[in-house]
């Protein structure tokens, strides 16, 4: 299941979601949840906004759950990503992985958000104290 | 028509996000596009002019030698930095 939304989620509320209808099969779930910073390159952030292309954002998005269903056996998968304007300690995105066993959620939960990161369109704005600047991929 | 699509910091930069254009007669690939927007003035031929830009036709990522077509969506957007 993919979401892209601006109002913010719950780490817990997700992962318990997952479990109460997992009815048994999945023995692991690994998560990875990504808050804004307050330090960026030595400057204090006070907001960060994510811009997002609707439409090829969602696909690009399902593309990635669905290589990490072919290439692990996985119960369950899910990416939440946030946009608009965030605040310092704001969630922006949720990855969770749930499997059979544990290197395989572990696995894929890492394959989503590292390609998620170089392939979704997504993009960052940090405002600084008087000023804006667009990020560079890190 | 045709839709073009700017975002994040070339949208900033053109002072546009999306606009619906007739696609000349003379166009048919990516290339003579970007030549084409580019006769609109210095701003749009120096942000179209950087190579780290990537497009999408119709919400997918091509090659920038792409062919396009009557009715297309083409986005042009900065390397992405989500997560």
């Amino acid at each position: 299941m993919i979401r892209v939304q601006t109002v913010d989620f719950n780490p817990a509320d997700e992962l318990e979601q997952l479990r109460s209808v997992n009815n048994g099969k999945a023995g692991a779930m690994v998560s990875f949840t990504g808050l804004v910073r307050d330090l960026n390159e030595g400057d204090n952030i006070t907001q960060l906004t994510l811009e997002h292309y609707p439409g090829m954002t969602e696909k690009a998005l399902a593309k990635i759950e669905t290589q990490a269903n072919a290439q692990w056996e996985l119960t369950a998968t899910l990416i939440i990503h946030r946009v608009g304007p965030l605040q310092p300690n704001d969630n922006i995105v949720l990855v969770v992985a749930a499997s059979m066993h544990r290197k395989q959620a572990f696995a894929a939960c890492e394959f989503m958000i590292d390609t998620l990161k170089t392939s979704a369109p997504f993009w960052k704005k940090e405002s600084l104290q008087n000023s804006d600047r667009w990020l560079a991929p890190g | 028509m045709i839709q073009l699509r700017y975002f994040a910091s070339l949208r900033e930069s053109l002072g546009i996000g999306d606009e619906q254009v007739e696609l000349p007669e003379n166009v048919s690939d990516l290339p003579a596009l970007t030549q084409w927007l580019q006769q609109r003035g210095e701003s749009w031929e120096n942000a179209l002019a950087d190579q780290r830009l990537h497009v999408a036709v119709n919400q997918q990522i091509v090659p920038a030698d792409s062919r396009i077509a009557d009715g297309d969506e083409i986005a042009w957007f900065p390397p992405v930095t989500g997560g």
